[in-house]
């Protein structure tokens, strides 16, 4: 073959000159040329150790696979192979090549890899999980009901790097699935500001979707709360009545809410689809009231390159029919500059006459002579078109119009002058009474026009009004007549009803004329002509055949017409949801999701509700920013000590009691961090409280001194208060290396600016360090925030205390972390894990025999809870019944191995093996209740 | 999302196609080519065709169609965006996006388009993340590799993809620790004929290089926030600390990046730093009109404008000029009928004129319109709307940065109409 030399290259023992070969090839491919010949020769490089030429290949299976499916298959084990490898990265590429071959033969291993993948311990494994779930569905569309299981569980993930992607596996495997949605909805909000850009703008055409089926119309009444006053004078009945009456004013749902107040931020992004995305679902959902919001950013997206000026434009087009106040203000904005293209120009011009009104009006037809007489012909003609429709609108500048556009008659441009025709006629057909001198003067005109449409539209109006121009009608006619089979089929047309209409009201001067120009007609080459001629002649000119009809053809014929509606060409598009492709395209594009109208009744907002332990895991840190997702291998983790400074008012005690009631665990291992807490209630949050107060914990003292305070301040009117916690984000801290990251959030609950909240004196135990959070300057009312330190605890769970301090004011607080949190995951081998192990043995060892809640006995929940207690990375293992973790400590970098090795009678057998042997124990002892309890 | 993707140059040749689908083949861009057509100049092909059983959603850039394929519905946007970030990805790596960049390259930019998306969806794009994957090339690195056999790809595999701060590579490290600012204004404008401001806005982009070893979390404040009335921010900037604070909080990304971009409130009055007096005319019935524009600075700016060019789209009716310059060069182009004047620094004492006879076509009719005038300038250290940074702090690191804010204002599409 030609491709000898290649072959050879590939079969070569170096792997330079194979790296050289697969060079090649990609070029080769790169250009569209046909290289499948090499398949086999490329296949065996599969397995290469070098990395370049591993993905070169992987680059050539998924362009063959498909025409070499028996030889692709080769290739499968190898990537069977990678799956288990213990690095993540290596496990996700492999998913990603393997879902990518689409070789139907294999639908089976991508399904099995599909749902081993979605539970992958690494996001990112669990990110291409959701990736193959759309390409398995294309290659197979009977996997559906499977590959929905799998979109079910990723939907439950809280991971932001999943969020964008199983959205979109479920936008196209399952649209119809709202279901699915509902108890994850509040999680999308939340989570939303933290996921890659492209994820978002699938997130929020979803969501904008579900919005649609969930909450009713916000747009009936835009009063969202109206407080009754208590009118004195009122008797009971009519007080009740009004009662009644507000109670049926709409108030938002608050997940409704929720969404709008989450993708407003948004409209800050750089990227222009997200900004776009934000303006759809704010035009789809949000009350008229509030959807001038977005105004601002899409115009800012102006400045960008064409393409994005283009789509932007295109949909502004369609907002500004419906809601010109949105986008009067920046009016100006869509002044045309001669150097836009024509499609932009045009437009821009659209946008602008759907903006006119009385007030801007003669602002913009000085702007639009400017336009007239541009030399892209083109947009001329859309600039008279403007001028027309703006006449019909606004009536004040009708006549005003209307001469601007008499004057253009006399324009040296064709198109110009024809186009100004058009649209004369149609501004005459409103009122024609007042403009016999105009009609007068374009009669004159024909003598010089040559654009057909231009000449019928004049032939059509004196035709239409000859009695108003009774001299001038039948010489037209007469000159016409003499034109006739030199004319456009259009304007042929026209003279035979202008023939018509004069030989009914004007018979004397025009009969001959007429039958001369039906004689034309009847031979004429287009059947059109003809069949219009024989029609017209048995309709005006009486005989025996003609029935009753030619009694009425006066009325037929010259009855009065309604005038033509001047529109834009806007307005059927705003049926497609903004944004959209079907959008900008005016129709329907493949696979176009309608978007529902909004229901009459909202269906049970409890749907969304979530089970009290998920409840916990939204925490307010979600939102704050990018450098705050809380998500490792997959649990939320969260602990934390509540504490709140001092209040008084009713009011900030229930915002404290709306705080403990997102306690997650406490930190200390006793009773109360068991899951029953997880779920406190409203009515036990104050008990809660309570018994904070008594107990001598570290962040406690701080409640104690919260109740003193109370009653200290109770008479004052305006209580202060500042609640803060915190929790540990398990992330590598970026302070240092040694020190664990510490997530501290402030809520300000008075209705006061707190200022300068910054971290005072620390008192800190031999060798510990501390990295603060930077100052925060102020904290509005009700606002707040989510600040990072890092503290190097030494390896040890002793306790780190600081003051806080607000320019009036400082507390103390203090941080005792669990064992759990003192350690960072590790990944390894089964093997490595044994032989490190195996170095680990005697003093450095610790075990324990627990019993097992028969409850706790499966593989994912002994896997659940041993990572929630303490940060440790899961160790593939061979074995059903052994468990193994490993992780490091944060400060010495020890290792940290966790065994657990599941006996007969729900017994297990737990084995720390580490140098520190302090914290060992100590992890020990708190990881055996995390089993033994239900 | 993206099925397929072509490279298109100017004459036609489709010289790249990738597919992250079954293959689509060539001919679909025929649909393309046919469009192009209709549309007469590059600028005004649609950017959305439909086709019988695709869409093609193509931009326009450094002389290359980027024409995506596509199946089903998709933000068109979305496509639009990700193919800019393509654009911006080679110009990164090699310095242009073009098409012999492309060529030379080819196995890199198919390697970054096979990260870039998968199955369609974009994976990584930003930059951070792609450099750890793939290495931009150098000319040592491809005389060592050639020699070694080593490779472009990274050997070790990136962790920012994996870090909640994704945009930042991890371990970057500088013996020199650097962070610069170009805080960068353009000025939109149309004048009219008789010099007075018919729109005028100020838009604004802070492009930052920053080389900082470790984690630095830096903050930046200005002396006038206000002023941004419409800011969009790259994803490191936490929206929070703005809103609260109008402070700029972030942990950069490494190298170079665009910081934010934004609108000053159109409430404030734009001073426009220079005025064009123009005289062209053309007489009724006769071959040739007159043509006279000086350009000058309005004085309360205090510094100097630089960079002055001018173009001039001149009527189709116009042959030929014969100009005189008191400074600069110019040219006419009687094919395209442009006229370039490149003037280059306005001195205030000797304003800088062109003038002379415009020779139109004879017999032809006196031209409808004056042409507009596009001024393009340049004015260092001034941020014209009066921004100013108040100072840089950085946290979480112990070095101590050499900072620095370069200020300079440009002419955006700055059109004055005759």
């Amino acid at each position: 073959g030609k491709n000898e030399d290649l072959k050879q290259m590939l079969e070569s023992s170096k792997d330079s000159s194979k790296l050289d070969a697969m060079k090649r090839i990609v070029g080769m491919i790169a250009k569209g040329k046909n290289a499948s010949e090499l398949f086999p020769a490329v296949v065996k490089n599969v397995a290469s150790k070098n990395i370049e030429i591993k993905k070169l290949v992987y680059v050539y299976l998924m362009r063959y696979a498909e025409e070499q499916q028996d030889l692709a298959l080769l290739s499968i084990s190898t990537f069977q192979r990678a799956l288990k490898d213990p690095n993540q990265l290596i496990r996700a590429s492999a998913l990603r090549v393997l879902s990518s071959i689409r070789v139907p033969i294999i639908v089976p291993i991508m399904m099995l890899a599909i749902k081993e993948a979605s539970s992958d311990l690494s996001p990112y494994v669990r990110k291409n999980a959701a990736h193959a779930i759309q390409k398995l569905y294309s290659l197979d569309p009977e996997q559906k009901e499977m590959l929905i299981e799998v979109i079910e569980k990723l939907l439950k993930d809280r991971s932001t790097l999943v969020a964008g992607s199983v959205v979109m596996a479920f936008e196209e495997v399952c649209p119809d699935r709202i279901d699915l949605i509902h108890k994850n909805y509040r999680k999308l909000c939340t989570l939303l500001v933290d996921v890659e850009e492209w994820g978002q703008v699938v997130i929020i055409h979803m969501l904008t979707r579900y919005a649609r089926t969930q909450f009713v119309s916000p747009w009936k009444k835009d009063v969202v709360e109206e407080y009754n006053e208590n009118n004195f004078y009122e008797s009971d009945d009519e007080q009740k009545e009004k009662d009644q009456k507000v109670k049926k004013t709409y108030v938002m749902d608050p997940d409704h809410r929720l969404l709008l107040r989450n993708t407003k931020p948004l409209l800050q992004s750089r990227n222009a689809a997200v900004v776009m995305a934000v303006a759809q679902l704010y035009w789809h959902l949000a009350p008229k009231s509030e959807a001038g919001i977005v105004s601002k950013s899409l115009v800012r997206l102006l400045h960008s390159n064409r393409e994005v000026q283009y789509i932007v434009l295109q949909n502004i087009a369609t907002m500004s029919i419906q809601r010109k106040g949105m986008f009067e203000p920046y009016l100006k904005s869509f002044y045309v500059r001669s150097t836009d293209p024509t499609m932009i120009k045009t437009l821009k011009l659209e946008i602008l006459t759907n903006l006119a009104n009385e007030a801007n009006i003669s602002t913009l037809l000085r702007e639009f002579q400017t336009y007239v007489k541009s030399q892209d012909k083109q947009f001329a003609a859309a600039t008279i078109q403007a001028i027309g429709r703006c006449a019909t609108n606004i009536t004040e500048v009708t006549d005003t119009c209307l001469n601007g556009l008499v004057c253009l008659l006399s324009n040296r441009d064709e198109i110009v002058v024809a186009e100004s025709v058009v649209v004369i006629k149609k501004l005459l057909q409103t009122q024609p009474a007042h403009h016999g001198e105009i009609i007068k003067h374009m009669a004159k005109l024909l003598d010089n026009i040559t654009v057909p449409v231009a000449r019928a539209s004049i032939l059509w109006l004196i035709g239409e009004y000859c009695e108003r121009v009774p001299k001038i009608a039948p010489d037209v006619l007469r000159k016409t007549a003499k034109s006739f089979t030199n004319e456009d089929d259009l304007v042929k047309l026209q003279i035979l009803n202008l023939g018509a209409k004069l030989y009914l009201t004007n018979s004397k001067q025009t009969k001959l004329l007429t039958q001369y120009v039906l004689n034309l007609g009847k031979y004429d080459q287009s059947y059109d002509i003809r069949d219009r001629t024989r029609f017209i002649r048995q309709l005006i000119v009486p005989n025996e055949k003609s029935g009753a009809l030619s009694k009425y053809a006066k009325k037929i014929f010259l009855a009065q017409k309604p005038a033509p509606l001047l529109e834009s060409p806007f307005k059927a598009r705003d049926h497609f949801q903004l944004g959209t492709l079907s959008h900008t395209l005016n129709s329907k594009a493949t696979g176009y999701l309608e978007l529902s109208d909004w229901p009459e009744v909202a269906p049970d907002p409890a749907l969304r509700n979530v089970e009290a332990a998920e409840v916990v895991g939204r925490h307010r840190w979600n939102v704050e920013g990018s450098t705050s997702q809380v998500h490792i291998f997959g649990f939320q983790v969260s602990r934390k000590i509540f504490y709140v400074f001092y209040s008084d008012s009713e009011d900030s005690k229930k915002k404290a009691k709306g705080i403990t009631k997102k306690r997650n665990m406490s930190s200390s291992s006793d009773s109360e961090a068991s899951s029953s807490e997880e779920s406190s209630s409203d009515s036990k949050s104050e008990s809660d409280l309570q018994s904070d107060s008594q107990s001598g914990k570290p962040g406690r003292a701080a409640s104690k001194e919260k109740k003193k305070k109370k009653k200290e301040e109770k008479k004052k009117k305006n209580g202060k208060g500042l609640a803060a916690h915190y929790h540990f984000s398990r992330q590598p801290c970026i302070f240092g290396e040694r020190m664990v990251s510490v997530q501290v959030t402030v809520t300000n609950t008075t209705d006061q600016k707190i200022e300068n909240i910054h971290i005072g004196e620390m008192k800190l135990p031999a060798g510990m360090r501390m990295h603060g959070f930077n100052p925060i300057e102020s904290l509005e009312p009700e606002g707040s925030i989510t600040v990072s330190m890092g503290i190097d605890f030494c390896d040890s769970t002793q306790t780190a205390t600081f003051q806080l301090c607000t320019n009036e004011d400082h507390f103390n607080v203090s941080i005792q972390p669990p064992v759990g949190e003192l350690l960072l995951p590790v990944t390894m081998s089964e093997k490595d894990f044994k032989k490190e192990q195996g170095m680990l043995t005697g003093m450095n060892e610790a075990s324990a025999t627990i019993a097992v809640a028969p409850q706790n006995s499966s593989s994912p929940v002994i896997i659940e809870r041993v990572v929630k207690a303490a940060n440790l990375g899961v160790v593939p293992s061979g074995q059903d019944n052994i468990h193994r973790f490993a992780a490091k400590t944060v400060h010495s970098g020890s290792l940290m191995l966790v065994t657990v090795e599941l006996k007969e009678s729900s017994t297990a057998q737990l084995i720390i093996n580490t140098e520190k042997t302090v914290i060992g124990s100590v992890l020990l002892r708190e990881l055996k209740p995390v089993l033994s309890q239900g | 999302m993206i099925h397929s993707l072509f490279l298109i140059n100017c004459s036609g040749d489709i010289f790249l196609e990738k597919h992250w689908k079954s293959v689509v083949s060539q001919s679909v861009c025929d649909y393309f080519f046919e469009a192009q057509e209709k549309a007469v100049d590059v600028e005004n092909v649609p950017p959305v065709i439909p086709t019988p059983h695709h869409y093609l959603i193509s931009i326009y850039r450094d002389k290359i169609f980027f024409v995506s394929v596509i199946q089903t519905e998709v933000p068109p946007l979305f496509v639009i965006e990700f193919l800019h970030r393509v654009a911006d990805t080679f110009q990164d790596y090699f310095g242009e996006c073009s098409e012999t960049a492309i060529k030379d390259n080819v196995v890199i930019v198919y390697e970054l388009l096979e990260e870039m998306l998968d199955n369609g969806f974009p994976l990584a794009t930003e930059s951070n993340i792609l450099k750890e994957l793939i290495k931009p090339p150098t000319i040592l690195r491809s005389v060592v590799n050639s020699i070694t056999g080593s490779s472009n790809v990274g050997d070790t595999l990136p962790t920012g993809q994996l870090s909640n701060i994704p945009w930042r590579r991890a371990g970057v490290k500088y013996t020199n620790n650097e962070a610069y600012f170009d805080v960068i204004e353009e000025i939109d404008a149309i004048i009219d004929k008789s010099g007075s401001t018919v729109f005028a806005e100020i838009q604004g982009v802070i492009d930052s290089c920053i080389k900082l070893s470790g984690m630095p979390d830096l903050s930046l404040s200005f002396m006038n926030p206000r002023l941004l009335d419409d800011v969009s921010f790259h994803p490191c900037i936490r929206f929070k600390r703005w809103e609260s604070e109008r402070v700029l909080s972030f942990i950069p990304p490494d190298g170079n990046f665009r910081l934010i971009s934004y609108r000053v409130s159109s409430q404030n009055l734009v001073a426009i730093p220079v005025y064009v007096k123009h005289m062209i005319s053309f007489k009724e019935n006769s071959s040739s009109g007159r043509f006279d524009v000086t350009i000058g600075p309005k004085q309360n700016m205090g510094k100097t404008v630089e960079g002055v060019v001018m173009t001039v789209h001149m009527p189709k009716a116009v042959l030929n000029m014969n100009l005189t310059s008191t400074q600069g060069t110019y040219t006419f182009d009687p094919v395209t009928k442009v006229l370039t004047w490149d003037v280059g620094k306005i001195t205030p004492q000797k304003l800088p004129n062109l003038k002379g006879i415009v020779n139109l076509q004879s017999g032809a009719p006196k031209p409808e319109e004056n042409p507009s005038l596009n001024i393009q300038f340049k004015i260092q250290q001034l941020a014209i709307s009066g921004l100013k940074v108040n100072r840089l702090d950085m946290y979480g690191e112990k070095y101590k940065p050499f900072k620095g804010v370069k200020y300079i204002t440009k002419a955006g599409k700055f059109q004055v109409r005759t």
